[in-house]
């Protein structure tokens, strides 16, 4: 029984870390109908910004995390007004592959300059742990699922009463109209790609302290594209669900099944998932075929 | 410029317009034929390399650059070629029997994953085919008896007329003349109905379904043709690798893959082969870029992946047409001098699919 239950949590925070992941290509993908292949990067780059803010520059964990997320939301924005606002009507291939390539100079530059060997993030909570009578609960752990849970309350309190939030919706609705409506597209589309680099630094920085920093970490956005798809594409509370699906049924079947199994299982749930039903778990209103 | 005036059928349905475009295709098979000769065995090996790529990028041109469906699982069936094709050899399976097995059964396969495919596009496919290669290499990892696992497994290398098919110049032309009938049977495939099927589908799906194409048998043969030709080009692979192992078939493969038919130039069969030279000989001028480059650059880890991202994006947003368009327009800018205007090739823009009538 507590093993089950350590293999819920762990899966959890797994999940978040893929769900938030998810949650900035999903809302990226709603704004713009690009396909940005390299979330995982961006996640990675946010880890390295939090590692050099916290560790090389010696600034507290509690300045090192908003000044993190405000690099990030700048760099996200200057990699949409530098590389992809050229790229506004090209077929969706051409973005895809472009996010692609994208990914790999990421990862190259990284690596430049960073090193490539693993890095952990200095963390006040790291290796603490909670005792719930025979259930030992890293704090990590715990802090990756209340930090999505906040991320997630903000997120929706700014998209449901802030202006911008509700231009966003806007202009994800439809553009043309948002447009001639007075909302200006281009400024809401930098800043979308802004948030959800940001949302990426926030999964990166979450993780941080599980998993080890290096450049190789964005690879998990392949499997964040799986829990944005089982959760419902173009949903954003499903991106989450989805990636909760994911991380779950990740641990047990690493724990149940086969060696390796663990690795696939994101996949074999989203090829089933396609077969059976294919809009996801929560099927967004507005029908936006892909 | 150059008007041909078409005076018989025969002219319309030739493969070369003019007796120009044929005498410098025959002097470039000329060349080909006479390279083993010329240069040096290393060469040879790296230009049978080439070929398989080409030929593998014929399949995903088909999908990507004719048919407009977009495949990151490209890997597996290359994979899955070459694993088939040295179980078979194993087994003790004639070269001549196993190869068309081995192609079939990617075809197969290839069919079942267009399957699914029918009822997605875009990120939908690309996901899928992804998972679709995960699963793959998971399979071909777990199933130790027949492929050796994470070990490998040796392939067996059968030998024609007394010369063992390792034989560099023997297996340069083996690639060459597969490469030539794959081109030839993709160029024919195109102008048949089901080539022209494809291209209708990439172009309009609505417009191709009221003209009358069937789009589910359209994008499954899209897929089955696709698979085979990479296929073709895994069993090639198998006898130049010598040694399967489950690292030479990753998404990195696709993504390689990808970038050929990109930069070669999308939906063009010339631009496979421009894309093959490309991808074939990168990592070599890398090699030596290396060498030259400071070694606060040269030794970057990853550096090759990173370029090749570079190279990409690069042509993404300069030259989308790739490396045969950018010669199109090189020879349109010779044929129409003084009168060549930029403005012929200018970009067409589509609008969000949300704002297009569907």
């Amino acid at each position: 029984m507590s093993e089950v239950l350590q293999l819920l949590l762990s899966g959890l925070s797994q999940g978040c870390v893929y769900g938030l992941i998810a949650l900035g290509f999903v809302m990226v993908y709603k704004a713009t109908e690009m396909l940005n292949f390299a979330q995982g990067e961006l996640m990675m780059v946010g880890a390295f910004v939090a590692f050099t803010v916290i560790n090389l520059m010696g600034l507290p964990f509690v300045f090192g995390v908003p000044l993190t997320l405000v690099a990030m939301v700048a760099f996200g924005m200057g990699l949409e007004r530098g590389v992809l606002r050229p790229m506004i009507g090209e077929p969706p291939f051409a973005v895809l592959m472009l996010t692609i390539g994208l990914g790999f100079v990421l990862r190259a530059v990284a690596g430049a300059i960073w090193g490539n060997e693993p890095r952990t993030l200095d963390v006040p909570f790291a290796g603490d742990v909670v005792n719930l009578g025979r259930i030992v609960l890293g704090v990590e752990n715990l802090v990756v699922i209340a930090g999505t849970a906040v991320l997630c309350i903000a997120l929706w309190l700014f998209f449901r009463y802030s202006r911008i939030g509700v231009a966003m919706q806007a202009a994800s609705q439809n553009q043309l109209a948002a447009y001639y409506s007075g909302v200006p597209v281009k400024r809401i589309t930098s800043l979308v790609w802004g948030i959800s680099a940001a949302i990426s630094a926030t999964a990166g920085m979450l993780v941080a302290p599980i998993a080890l920093i290096d450049p190789n970490m964005g690879l998990v956005g392949i499997k964040a594209f799986a829990a944005a798809i089982v959760g419902g594409f173009g949903s954003l509370p499903g991106a989450i669900v989805g990636g909760l699906v994911i991380g779950v049924a990740e641990q047990f079947a690493g724990r149940y099944l086969p060696a390796g199994a663990g690795e696939v299982s994101a996949f074999a749930i989203l090829l089933i998932m396609l077969f059976v039903r294919p809009e996801g778990i929560f099927a967004s209103l507005q029908q936006k075929k892909v | 410029m150059r008007f041909v005036l078409t005076t018989r059928y025969g002219q319309d349905v030739d493969v070369f317009r003019h007796g120009g475009e044929r005498f410098w295709y025959a002097l470039l098979g000329l060349v080909v034929l006479a390279a083993p000769w010329v240069v040096s065995p290393y060469n040879v090996g790296e230009l049978a390399l080439v070929f398989i790529w080409a030929i593998a990028g014929i399949g995903l041109m088909l999908l990507v650059g004719y048919t407009g469906l977009v495949s990151l699982g490209h890997a597996a069936f290359f994979a899955i070629g070459a694993y088939s094709h040295a179980i078979l050899l194993g087994y003790g399976v004639p070269f001549v029997v196993s190869v068309p097995i081995a192609v079939a059964l990617t075809a197969g396969v290839g069919a079942l994953v267009g399957i699914p495919a029918l009822r997605m596009t875009g990120v939908y496919l690309a996901v899928a085919t992804l998972a679709f290669e995960r699963i793959v290499a998971f399979t071909i990892e777990h199933s130790d008896p027949l492929t050796g696992g994470l070990r490998g497994m040796a392939v067996e290398q059968p030998s024609f007329f007394g010369l063992s098919i390792v034989n560099d110049q023997l297996f340069y032309y083996l690639c060459l003349g597969v490469l030539v009938v794959g081109l030839f049977g993709a160029k024919n495939l195109l102008r048949s109905p089901t080539g022209r099927a494809f291209v209708a589908v990439r172009d309009s799906e609505i417009s191709a379904e009221s003209m009358g194409v069937h789009l589910a048998r359209t994008k499954t043969t899209a897929f089955a043709v696709s698979a085979g030709f990479t296929g073709l080009a895994g069993t090639l692979f198998a006898h130049k690798a010598g040694y399967l192992a489950p690292d030479a078939f990753t998404v990195q493969t696709s993504i390689q893959l990808l970038l050929l038919v990109v930069v070669g130039g999308l939906g063009s069969l010339h631009g496979v082969v421009f894309g093959a030279i490309f991808v074939g000989y990168l990592p070599q001028a890398l090699a030596v870029a290396r060498d030259v480059l400071p070694a606060a650059i040269g030794q970057i880890p990853g550096l090759e992946l990173g370029v090749f991202g570079a190279i990409l994006v690069l042509f993404l947003v300069f030259e989308p047409l790739g490396i045969y368009g950018r010669w199109l327009k090189i020879r349109a800018w010779f044929d129409e001098f003084p009168l060549y205007r930029r403005a012929t090739h200018k970009r067409q823009k589509s609008y969000l699919r949300t704002e297009r009538v569907h």
